[in-house]
């Protein structure tokens, strides 16, 4: 059963995505639940979903540093960063910092 | 396994503090962030009760949260502050229109007053205006000075006895570093202070000087406040953005990188004087106010000032470039020729003075005949008092009938005889297309007198050879007066050129 995911964008993240602030996926088979983790699904939205200026998205194999990531409304330094493993139904909230303020 | 949260031990932590690298609950996180805010407010009593505040709100993140975060600190700790809501308006279209409409809501969220002061009606330049005059670079320096008076201006006009901005503690670390990367130490021992005051001005606090951008932020999300985010749409090229990635990969190294790169900021002392015609005896730094508008400055003439004096002129890059220089001609237009200091004001609306060099990298970068051997005596020097008015001159080839005097004790500097007609060089058009630097392009008219090398033997260097380039300073003892600089420029390449015309003879 392919994972469903929902994504949302914020803090000037959703210029980067075509001011989508919030998106439903349902990943690809190459995302088994289970093993799949963050660390795979970055990759896979900058390539799909990004659609502008990924150097302000990813820098090296994980987010640019300044932009926040949360978990189920939970700071994904709890939730052990890109190792975390996706499960149905999450919801991914990116925050940037960097903008203006 | 969920994690628990450290302090309350019941609830499940959603944060770990980039501070104090604790795990936290969201209840304990609203509790702790609020009470260090509070905790700041009173170490630094920074208000006094019954104080009118304005809170300079920008409908951004840092300032939404200031709002609500002052709102909810003087309900609970009643403070007794009479809060109002602060906003300028650069008139940046697609910009600003959308964030004050954020800060609009704020105003009926809140519950309190809301004034907007736009640069139009104060300066007659919208951003807008000005970054079509100016181009993309330098654009936020116009911003940045023209937004500290329209704040004070604002803050006026609602009659406040103290402004507090949205400064984060991420903001206040790339500030200082900022100023040590242009070794601005004046500005580096003040970007700390929590509250800047003077006798003249409203004092200004920024209460999330210890706060953490990413709290704030998470903050804003956690309460779902209401704020606008968008890149200021000319701020691509500003510097600020590069130091901020910086102290970003910092923090992400290590998170304390941000609270110490404050405390470095804080225990930062220079041992010598800052500026010496700023400091007073008790060595502070003495405030006047500014001859044009009233507002204080530390120069004759303000900063917002001298740059409208460059935007009106249609000069505005040299006022970014030196504006102490700028300032000094400005001010003294009337000084060497004695005329009517009317009269001086009113040539300084048309016109900037020839005095006034271009960007002393812009002259050098102008390339000089090759067959020439000038001496570059730029800006400080004065033509004649005799000359209606120089600075027409000077954009062409400098007037052959005038001495050089010195601009304070009129010392002849170099006869008139002396002084060489040169062909215009074609300034940045002399590069190849890559190594063009567009900022100085407007640059191109050479301000450089170029006069005979018997008559300058007077300047140290210049006899012996000793040196290719240096200050020059009025050669009357009495006086000393710092005119400017000279250089060979072009003469390493008229050896190689023409190397049959001999050395020391009139170029």
């Amino acid at each position: 059963m392919p994972l469903s995911i929902t994504l949302e964008f914020s803090g000037g993240m959703e210029l980067l995505f075509n001011n989508e602030k919030r998106k439903q996926v349902t990943l690809p088979d190459s995302f088994a639940p289970g093993t799949a983790t963050l660390k795979d699904l970055l990759p896979w939205v900058r390539d799909n979903l990004l659609t502008e200026r990924a150097e302000l998205f990813m820098q090296d194999d994980t987010v640019r540093p300044g932009i926040l990531v949360l978990i189920n409304e939970t700071d994904w330094e709890l939730e052990g960063e890109l190792e975390y493993k996706i499960q149905d139904g999450d919801v991914i909230v990116f925050i940037s910092t960097l903008h203006g303020g | 396994m969920p994690k628990l949260c450290v302090l309350c031990s019941t609830e499940r932590a959603v944060l770990k503090r980039p501070k104090t690298a604790q795990q936290i609950c969201r209840t304990c996180f609203y509790q702790v962030f609020e009470t260090e805010i509070h905790n700041t407010i009173l170490d630094a009593k920074l208000f006094a009760r019954g104080d009118r505040v304005a809170i300079a709100a920008s409908g951004g993140k840092d300032s939404t949260v200031l709002a609500h975060v002052m709102t909810t600190l003087n309900e609970r700790y009643d403070y007794g502050l009479d809060l109002c809501l602060l906003s300028v308006d650069e008139g940046i279209t697609g910009y600003r229109d959308d964030s004050l409409e954020t800060v609009k809501r704020n105003e009926t969220q809140y519950r309190i007053p809301l004034k907007i002061v736009s640069y139009e009606e104060l300066y007659g330049w919208s951003m807008d205006a000005i970054v079509k005059e100016i181009g993309m670079k330098n654009n936020c320096t116009f911003c940045g000075v023209f937004r500290r008076q329209a704040l004070d201006r604002g803050a006026a006009l609602l009659k406040v006895d103290h402004i507090v901005t949205g400064h984060n503690a991420d903001d206040i670390a790339e500030t200082v570093l900022m100023n040590i990367f242009r070794g601005d130490i004046s500005r580096l021992q003040r970007c700390t202070a929590i509250r800047t005051a003077t006798d003249e001005t409203i004092p200004r606090s920024k209460p999330f000087k210890y706060t953490y951008e990413k709290e704030i932020v998470m903050y804003a999300y956690f309460k779902k406040l209401d704020y606008f985010s968008t890149e200021c749409i000319y701020s691509p090229n500003a510097y600020r953005g590069y130091a901020r990635a910086f102290l970003k990969d910092l923090e992400a190294i290590r998170p304390s990188a941000i609270m110490d790169i404050i405390h470095s900021g804080e225990a930062w002392q220079s041992k010598t004087e800052v500026k010496i015609n700023a400091v007073g005896k008790d060595g502070k730094v003495t405030v006047g106010t500014c001859e044009r508008c009233g507002y204080m400055s530390s120069q004759k003439m303000c900063k917002a000032c001298v740059l409208l004096e460059g935007l009106n002129s249609g000069l505005p890059k040299v006022a970014i470039g030196n504006s102490s220089k700028y300032r000094q001609s400005g001010q003294s237009g009337g000084r060497p020729s004695k005329r009517d200091k009317n009269m001086a004001k009113a040539d300084l609306q048309d016109a900037p003075p020839a005095t006034l060099s271009p960007d002393p990298d812009a002259s050098n970068a102008v390339p000089t005949p090759a067959d020439d051997c000038p001496v570059q005596a730029t800006n400080a020097v004065e033509l004649s008092p005799s000359s209606p008015s120089p600075r027409s001159k000077a954009a062409a080839a400098p007037p052959l009938a005038k001495h050089l005097r010195c601009r304070k004790c009129r010392t002849i500097l170099v006869p008139a005889s002396s002084l060489t007609s040169h062909e215009q060089g074609s300034g940045q058009q002399a590069f190849g297309y890559r190594k063009r630097d567009p900022a100085l392009e407007i640059a191109t008219t050479c301000s450089a007198f170029h006069v005979s090398e018997a008559d300058v033997d007077w300047i140290d260097g210049v006899a012996d050879g000793s040196k290719n380039e240096d200050k020059i300073s009025c050669p009357n003892a009495k006086c000393g007066t710092k005119l400017g600089a000279w250089s060979w420029a072009g003469r390493s390449f008229w050896k190689i050129v023409t190397c049959a015309a001999p050395a020391g003879t009139d170029h």
